[in-house]
C-alpha cells in the first residue's frame, strides 16, 4: 500500500518546485490499496476462501507508520514496512519484491494507481519480478474451492478468468463498495498487532522527477443564458468547433 | 536503434487510438533521428496493417499464432521484450489504456526500462530525456526524467493528434511460439455490451450528478448524448444510488477519461470528479449553483436547473442537426 496525500489536498510544491510542500497534509492510505484491504477482509471473513493472514506492505520510512497502523485498525493481521524513502515506482517494486521471495503470499492485491504519482505500475513491476502472473484491471476477486476466480474490465465488457496462485491482482473499481472504518477496538488492536521494519537493498531507481508544474488555469467560464441554451451550441459548434 | 510500437488490435481491428499512437510514435523517431518498428500481435488482415502505414509506420511487424486465445500479461511483454532486443529498441511505446497498463510495468522489469507512463506530449528533452506526466490525479504535472538507456512510454489516449502521410508500411509475418500449457489466464466467460459507444473512446461524453435528481430523469440526458454521438457518463454518488451502471463512473477512483468536450449536467465538480475528467479539451458545465467548482474548471456553463435547461438543449441541437 501506499501513503497518500488525503485526496482532497490542494497540493503545494516548495524548493523551485522540485518538492511537496508536506505542511499541513493529511496522509491517507491510497484509495484503491483501501478497496484492496477492504476485499482482503471480507474474502478472510469467510472461513472457505482459505485465507488466514492479512498482511500489508508498504515502502516507506517511520512517518508513514500512523497510515500503516490505520490498515491494521481496519482489520489487517500483520504489517511489513521497508524502511526506505519510495524512489521511484521500480525501485518500490524491486524492494517489495525483494521481501515477498522469501514469504511467498498466494493473492498480492494492488491498487490500480497511487493518487500521487499515477503510476499504474507497482503492481505489475512486481509480478514481474517474482515471476508470477498478474491480473489487470480487477473488479471483482472471489474464491471459490480454493480456487481464485477474478473478473477483469476489458474494452466494452468484462472477462472472468481464473489464473492459478500465486497471482497478482491490479485492482480498481468494483473490488470492494466502500472502504472499511477502523472500529474503537480495531484501533486498540492496532497498537500490538505485529509492524515488522525490514532494511532496504541496493536498488538503481531509473527515474527521477526533476520537477513539478502546476497546471495551466483554464480560460475563464463563459456564460450563457438559461433560457437559450441554443447559443451554448452555437459556441460549441463555431468558436470552440468541437461539435 | 528504433522506436516500437505496440498496437493492440480488437477483433483484428484498429482505432483511433492506435493511429495517435503510430502518430505519435513517428513524431518521437524524428525527435530521435531513428526509425519506427510497428509490433501487431495475433490475427490481423494485411489489409488493416497497412493501414498503420498512412501514419508513418515504416515497417509492421505482425506478429502470428493461430493457438493465441487470450490477454496474458506475462506472456505478452516477454513477446514484446522479445523483438524489443531484436530490434534493438531504444523506447517502447504503448498506449497508456488497459492493455498498456497490464504489459508496460512487466516490460519495464524485463527490458530493465525506465517507465514514464500516461505521457500526454513529446519528451520535452532527449538529454536527459524528460517527460511530461500528469500527478496528483491531474492537480500537478512532473517532468521525469527516465534514466536508463531502454525507455517505456504509455501515451494517454486522446492526447495526441492523428497525423496522416504519405508513407507506405511493409508488413512482415513473423510465427511466434504461443505455448498454451504455459500461458497462465483462462477465460472462462466473456460479457461484452455491444452497440455503445465506448466511454474511454469517446470524442464527446455527456455526464450526469446529484443534480439529476433521480433514476427516472436520464431521458432527455440519453437523447441529448445519441444527438451528439457521445456516450454516457456519470459521478460517483450516481453510480452509488444506483441511478446509472458502475461503468459509467468517471473521476479518480472511477473512469479517467480525456474527452474533447465533456458535458457535465448537475455535477458539483469536487476533485475526486475533476481528476476524471481535467484532461478534457472542453468542460461545459451545467449547474444551478453558480459558486460550484466545476465552473471553475470549465470553459462554457449555463447557471440553472438540470431538468429545465436540457430539454432546451436536446431542442437546439436538434435544430442546428436537422439543419
Amino acid at each position: 500500500m501506499s501513503n497518500v496525500p488525503d485526496t482532497t489536498t490542494k497540493v503545494k510544491f516548495i524548493d523551485d518546485f522540485t518538492k511537496l510542500d508536506t505542511a499541513g497534509i493529511q496522509w491517507v492510505i491510497n484509495p484503491w490499496d483501501e478497496l484492496s484491504l477492504t476485499r482482503a477482509l471480507e474474502l478472510k471473513d469467510d472461513p472457505s476462501s482459505g485465507i488466514q493472514t492479512v498482511t500489508v506492505a508498504h515502502v516507506g520510512l517511520i512517518s508513514a507508520e500512523p497510515t500503516i497502523r490505520k490498515a491494521l485498525a481496519i482489520g489487517a493481521d500483520d504489517a511489513i514496512r521497508i524502511n526506505a524513502e519510495p524512489a521511484d515506482a521500480y525501485f518500490v517494486a524491486a524492494q517489495l519484491a525483494n521481501v515477498l521471495k522469501s514469504e511467498p503470499y498466494d493473492l498480492i492485491l494492488c491498487g490500480i494507481e497511487s493518487s500521487d504519482f499515477n503510476g499504474s505500475t507497482v503492481g505489475g513491476m512486481l509480478a514481474e519480478f517474482l515471476e508470477y502472473p498478474s491480473v489487470s484491471s480487477v473488479s471483482s476477486v472471489k474464491i471459490e474451492n480454493g480456487q481464485i476466480i477474478i473478473t477483469r474490465e476489458i474494452d466494452g465488457g468484462k472477462e472472468i478468468v481464473t489464473v492459478p496462485t500465486p497471482v497478482v491482482a491490479i485492482v480498481q473499481k468494483g473490488i470492494a463498495k466502500e472502504p472499511r472504518i477502523a472500529a474503537m477496538r480495531g484501533i486498540m488492536m492496532a497498537r500490538t498487532k505485529p509492524l515488522k521494519v525490514v532494511e532496504p537493498v541496493a536498488v538503481e531507481p531509473l527515474t527521477e522527477v526533476q520537477r513539478y508544474e502546476m497546471p495551466k488555469p483554464r480560460a475563464v467560464c463563459k456564460f450563457v443564458d438559461p433560457e437559450n441554451p441554443k447559443q451554448l451550441i452555437e459556441l460549441l459548434q463555431n468558436e470552440a468547433k468541437i461539435i | 536503434m528504433s522506436v516500437l510500437i505496440f498496437v493492440e488490435n480488437w477483433d483484428g481491428k484498429f482505432k483511433k487510438l492506435s493511429f495517435e499512437l503510430v502518430s505519435y510514435g513517428a513524431k518521437l523517431a524524428e525527435m530521435l533521428k531513428t526509425e519506427i518498428v510497428v509490433l501487431s500481435v495475433g490475427k490481423v488482415e494485411n489489409t488493416e496493417l497497412e493501414k498503420l502505414g498512412k501514419y508513418g509506420a515504416v515497417r509492421i511487424i505482425s506478429a502470428v499464432n493461430d493457438k493465441i486465445n487470450v490477454f496474458d500479461g506475462q506472456a505478452y511483454s516477454a513477446i514484446i521484450a522479445g523483438f524489443a532486443a531484436l530490434e534493438d529498441a531504444k523506447i517502447v511505446l504503448l498506449s497508456n489504456n488497459t492493455t498498456g497498463k497490464a504489459i508496460a510495468p512487466r516490460l519495464s522489469v524485463k527490458l530493465k526500462a525506465g517507465l514514464g507512463s500516461g505521457v500526454s506530449k513529446l519528451p520535452l528533452s532527449t538529454s536527459p530525456f524528460t517527460v511530461f506526466k500528469k500527478v496528483y490525479s491531474g492537480n500537478a504535472f512532473s517532468n521525469l526524467i527516465i534514466k536508463s538507456d531502454v525507455k517505456i512510454l504509455t501515451l494517454a489516449q486522446n492526447s495526441s493528434e492523428v497525423i496522416e502521410t504519405e508513407n507506405k508500411g511493409v508488413v512482415t509475418t513473423v510465427p511466434i511460439e504461443w505455448n498454451p500449457e504455459t500461458v497462465k489466464t483462462r477465460v472462462n466467460e466473456v460479457q461484452k455490451q455491444t452497440g455503445k459507444i465506448l466511454l474511454t473512446d469517446a470524442e464527446i461524453v455527456v455526464s450526469g450528478g446529484r443534480g439529476m435528481k433521480s433514476a427516472d430523469n436520464w431521458g432527455p440526458m440519453v437523447e441529448l448524448a445519441e444527438l451528439l454521438g457521445a456516450a454516457t457518463a456519470c459521478s460517483r454518488p450516481v453510480s452509488d444510488e444506483g441511478w446509472r451502471p458502475h461503468e459509467e463512473h468517471t473521476g479518480q477512483t472511477g473512469k479517467i477519461i480525456a474527452p474533447n468536450l465533456y458535458i457535465a449536467i448537475g455535477i458539483s465538480g469536487a476533485t475526486q470528479h475533476l481528476a476524471g475528467v481535467s484532461s478534457s479539451k472542453y468542460i461545459v458545465a451545467i449547474n444551478t449553483d453558480k459558486d460550484a467548482p466545476i465552473f471553475a474548471a470549465a470553459q462554457y456553463g449555463i447557471i440553472g436547473d438540470a431538468s429545465k435547461v436540457l430539454p432546451k438543449l436536446v431542442e437546439a441541437v436538434k435544430d442546428i442537426k436537422g439543419k
